[in-house]
């Protein structure tokens, strides 16, 4: 993850959030999903010159549980811990858009056909693009996984992108989601523990104190976007319905209304847009705090080592005091030593390319940001203008 | 003489039948024999112009003495023309047209009242005025007969002018109301007489003709003028217009005959027949002083398209007083250049009560002629009691600058209306230093408990009526009105909701720049923590648009609705009073059916004596009856001519509205691409 290019321009329309080196070695891509009640089925494409795959190009169907036990053993892997794991995609959730789709349905009769109509279609918008963003996100976890020179040769990545049938991966027992529960209360109160723990590193002091400050600015800055473009949304959809109720209006009575009908209209799609770019910094702010929480992760593994190494040391003296096993004490704190080392060594590589990506996608996504706001605002600006003088003339 | 003006057959026709004949006959005679000057008070008191009591006129009496015989006119002339139309031969029609005429002009021996008829009759031509009768006759004639010869051709014509009058036709209302001042001016002078040589000339015209001829061919006659009127009633696309004049021939023809029907007895009866015949005539009164206003209105409008020069606006909320007494004064200023005020620019201080007592006042006088009043903004004790008690709080603020741009509209919405602005509570709301203190508008006291009690009877008996509308005009605009009020509320609570929820997304964008400032402040890369903290700005600078713009969602457009919705309910208002009209004409109809069955049984039962008051409660009931009709069809007239008044008003403000709406929120884009603009470069320079 060490250089990061942005010439691909693929590679920049596919990705919101991330930058990845764009190797052509192995190309990962979600042309298609299914949804079929709550299973969405993801179509992997995946084009290949590595020796290691046995075809350069092929398909493979995989679900969203798959993604997450990819997940669950990459983290499980000793060699990884130095290493900052993806965060997996979340949950894909089409409850709202279902929801609202149901309540539509229900409340039909109530409306008018035009307002319904509209309701729909933009129901189906807002399905459209939640979707679209489960399917990105999904993406992005692969495309990160093979654009790592570490993830990209394991053994799991490998078979999760080959074997051409069902993986059908063991769905989560609720003995082993309890066990998951436990563990991240464990990890919860370990890192609250940790985080006291002395840091022999500067580097990785100064690591820990900015990413736990940055990791909660980030969520609380994730919560209060969701919140905007929540509101902007309701604009929106008030937008909408003025429209409808507008339309109505001029249907019944044929005055100087209608000219502005066909105005409202057009400006709720203007918000609409304005809502869906918001969207996108609230994606990727929501990305980051994943991402951030990775590095966390990280930082929490290798505090565990450093722990483990700290106490291996006390065994050691320990046992240099009893004098005896000292042979085997020392082994473990050679181990421990050794591990930490080396999880230090890789944490700060993984960290200092963690924060030039973050840097990146951050311009990144603000410039297009940026540039999305002033295109609907000239946009909404020409269409009001043109309105304007069409009243004014008429 | 019931034969004539009812539209139902009589019980006994042919019992009646004889007796009629006989009357007529007396009667005419009696009436000739008076026309020729013996007892002119005597006259006076039945004829339905003479008794109008000169308190009804209010400042203009003028105006009402022409009004009246104009009316009185319009309904003759029809009358002959449908005499006309019976006739076979076009030459007996002449003779029967001019000879009344002749009549009229030896009778009268003044020119003048005559401008009014061949005006009325003949498409009104300035040319027609100067020349002699002769010849106005013959252009007369003519008019007769280039009209197409439709079974109410001629009465087309002059319903025509009549209708013109309704609905504000320019020229020939004009020609209508012009003329008659002339006349006007020259009838007072002689105080008195000649108003009574008018109805002379009536009664003249009237039966003069028709005890020369035979009185069979009379008969013919009478009995083709009822059914005449009613057939175009249903089927010609004037019905509306068309039923004032079949009903105001009625009644004159009725007055008339009442007065022919009676003078024979009159010395054992004169005291019965005053009142009865004195009932119509009072409403005749209120009648004719609406019709002076009507044109003054007519004109006014005309005026209003080019020229309405009258600015008023509601500034400096100023409160007054202290504690639950306090109140909030407002500074009413006019600016204009209409005559009516003493000078070019005044200013008034009012509160609250006062704009609602001027309401009060509108309403009672003019709600039930079928005007609609614009309705005050609603009395909000919650947002004034904060006002009361809460110092300088913003909630408190916003609800005085909402109730100041709702009281300015208000006014500004009552002088746009013509007739309301003639209205002298209206001058003296504007002018006067101190108004006496409304009393009534308070929401809590007896006065308006009982209001209260007065609109429940009113919902209640609106739910009893059921009207079956003949009037497709009106059918469709109740439904019109109804389903706008019901869309503009929808609209409404739409809007509101805009409001509320971009008052939402102002405040979550001014969290969110909070928020990402912090953001910046602790991000390690300097150019990007320079970005964040320039975006922070940004959403700041975004959330201060929104706030506007809320607040010119809601000024500009959410009370705008609000206005309509209330003015709608002002609209429907209308419509009740015009059921209410129908609605007390046709219980007078009923009585007055009941009241012949009586009659018709009395004369079953041979009881003379009992049968004179029977026939006396008839008349009166036919009155009733007819000044019933003539008031539905009067707030019938007015309603429409308002609704159309209103239509055209509500197009123009909202046009208004939305453009200033939309400059607003084109305003606000135009704000945000600046911001944004500046911004691009700050994220292009993170690196």
């Amino acid at each position: 993850m060490t250089s990061i290019s942005e010439d691909s321009d693929k590679e920049k329309v596919r990705s919101v959030s991330v930058d990845l080196n764009n190797d052509a070695s192995l190309v990962i891509d979600i042309p298609d999903a299914l949804c079929e009640r709550d299973k969405v089925k993801f179509t992997i494409h995946i084009k290949t010159t590595l020796s290691s795959f046995q075809k350069s190009e092929f398909s493979v169907p995989r679900q969203h549980e798959d993604f997450i036990w990819l997940h669950d053993t990459i983290v499980e892997t000793e060699e990884y811990a130095g290493l900052i794991i993806p965060p997996a995609p979340p949950k894909p959730d089409f409850e709202g858009p279902r929801e609202k789709m149901h309540k539509l349905g229900e409340g039909e009769s109530s409306m008018t056909k035009e307002e319904y109509a509209k309701m729909k279609q933009e129901l189906e918008a807002e399905y459209l693009a939640v979707f679209k963003k489960t399917v990105q996100v999904h993406e992005v976890f692969l495309q990160r996984l093979s654009s790592h020179p570490m993830f990209r040769k394991d053994r799991n990545f490998q078979i999760f992108l080959e074997y051409d049938q069902d993986l059908t991966v063991r769905r989560k027992n609720a003995k082993e989601m309890f066990g998951g529960f436990f563990k991240n209360m464990v990890k919860s109160a370990d890192e609250v523990l940790i985080s006291g723990v002395k840091e022999v590193d500067e580097f990785f002091e100064q690591e820990k104190i900015f990413l736990l400050d940055y990791s909660s600015k980030i969520k609380d800055a994730t919560a209060k976007a969701e919140k905007m473009t929540r509101s902007h949304k309701n604009v929106a959809d008030d937008y909408n319905h003025i429209s409808g109720a507008m339309n109505s209006i001029a249907a019944d009575n044929n005055t100087a209304f209608k000219k502005t009908i066909s105005v409202c209209v057009l400006q709720k799609l203007e918000d609409r847009v304005a809502s869906d770019q918001e969207l996108k910094l609230t994606e990727l702010l929501r990305y980051y705090t994943r991402d951030i929480q990775a590095a966390k992760d990280l930082l929490y593994r290798r505090a565990r080592a450093l722990a483990d190494y700290e106490n291996s040391n006390k065994t050691l003296d320990k046992a240099r005091l009893k004098g005896k096993d000292i042979a085997q004490a020392e082994e473990n704190q050679k181990q421990c030593l050794r591990k930490f080392d080396k999880l230090s060594e890789s944490g700060k590589k993984e960290l200092t390319s963690f924060k030039a990506r973050r840097v990146v996608a951050f311009r990144k996504n603000l410039i297009e940001m940026t540039e999305l706001e002033i295109k609907h605002a000239k946009n909404s600006m020409s269409l009001l203008q043109g309105s304007i003088e069409i009243l004014n003339s008429n | 003489m019931a034969a004539s003006s009812e539209r139902s057959p009589p019980p006994f026709p042919d019992l009646e039948e004889p007796e009629l004949l006989e009357d007529r006959d007396e009667g005419a005679d009696a009436c000739h024999r008076r026309s020729t000057g013996t007892s002119i008070s005597e006259m006076d008191s039945p004829s339905p112009d003479t008794s109008r009591p000169p308190k009804d006129i209010f400042n203009e009496p003028p105006e009402d003495i022409f009004s009246d015989p104009l009316s009185n006119i319009n309904s003759e002339p029809q009358k002959k023309v449908d005499a006309k139309i019976s006739s076979p031969s076009s030459d007996e029609a002449v003779d029967l047209f001019s000879e009344p005429l002749d009549d009229d002009s030896e009778v009268m021996s003044s020119p003048e009242v005559q401008n009014p008829m061949p005006d009325l009759l003949s498409e009104p031509k300035s040319g027609v005025l100067g020349e002699p009768p002769v010849q106005k006759n013959a252009a007369r004639q003519q008019d007769v007969f280039e009209e197409p010869p439709k079974g109410s051709s001629k009465s087309s014509s002059v319903k025509k002018a009549a209708s013109a009058e309704m609905l504000g036709d320019d020229d020939e209302e004009e020609d209508l109301f012009k003329e008659p001042p002339k006349v006007v001016t020259r009838k007072p002078q002689p105080s008195g007489p000649p108003v009574d040589v008018f109805t002379e000339v009536k009664s003249d015209v009237k039966v003069k003709p028709q005890v020369k001829d035979d009185p069979t061919d009379l008969f013919s006659e009478e009995a083709l003028t009822a059914p005449a009127p009613k057939p175009s009633a249903n089927s010609s696309s004037s019905s509306r217009t068309n039923g004032v004049h079949s009903e105001e021939q009625d009644l004159f023809s009725e007055a008339t005959v009442e007065l022919s029907l009676d003078s024979p007895r009159n010395d054992r009866k004169k005291d019965a027949v005053k009142p009865s015949v004195s009932a119509p005539a009072a409403p005749e009164a209120s009648s004719s002083s609406k019709a002076p206003s009507k044109t003054l209105e007519e004109l006014e409008e005309e005026e209003s398209e080019d020229k309405f020069d009258l600015n008023i606006s509601v500034t400096n909320p100023e409160k007054v007083g202290d504690g639950m007494n306090a109140y909030m004064a407002y500074k009413v200023s006019t600016q204009t250049s209409l005559t009516m005020f003493r000078s070019k620019t005044f200013t008034v201080r009012r509160r609250f009560s006062d704009f609602l007592g001027l309401f009060e006042k509108l309403s009672e006088k003019h709600s039930q002629n079928g005007y609609i009043i614009p309705p005050p903004p609603e009395k909000s004790i919650l947002g004034m009691t904060k006002v009361k008690v809460g110092k300088e709080d913003p909630s408190s603020a916003e609800f005085v600058e909402r109730r100041r741009a709702a009281l300015e509209r208000y006014l500004q919405r009552v002088v746009c209306h013509p007739s309301l602005l003639q209205d002298p509570d209206v001058r003296e709301f504007l002018e006067k230093e101190e108004l006496p203190r409304a009393v009534s508008t308070q929401a809590l006291s007896g006065a308006g408990f009982l209001k209260m009690l007065n609109k429940a009877t009113d919902a209640v008996s609106k739910m009893t009526i059921k009207m079956n509308e003949q009037d497709v005009w009106f059918d469709e605009k109740i439904q019109d009105v109804e389903n706008e009020e019901q869309h503009l509320r929808k609209l409404h609570v739409m809007v509101e909701s805009l409001v509320n929820h971009r008052k939402e997304l102002s405040g979550n964008t001014a969290v969110f720049a909070k928020s990402v400032a912090m953001l910046g402040s602790s991000e390690d890369n300097t150019a990007l923590s320079r970005a964040l903290s320039q975006l922070a700005e940004v959403e700041d600078r975004i959330e201060q648009l929104h706030q506007e713009q809320a607040s010119n969602d809601f000024f500009t457009f959410s009370e705008l609705l609000a206005d309509y919705i209330r003015l709608l309910g002002a609209v429907r208002g209308c419509f009740d009073q015009r059921m209410k009209a129908w609605q007390r004409w046709q219980d007078a109809e009923n009585m007055l059916q009941k009241k012949r069955e009586t009659e018709a049984k009395l004369l079953w039962a041979n009881k003379p004596d009992k049968l004179q008051q029977a026939k006396d409660e008839i008349a009166e009931w036919e009155a009733k009856v007819t000044q019933y009709e003539r008031d539905f069809e009067r707030i019938s007239a007015t309603v429409r001519k308002e609704v159309i008044r209103f239509d055209k008003e509500k197009a123009r403000d909202f046009k208004r509205q939305i453009i200033k709406y939309l400059e607003s929120v084109l305003h606000s884009q135009q704000q945000m691409i600046k911001y944004w603009e500046a911004f691009l470069p700050e994220a292009k320079a993170i690196a």
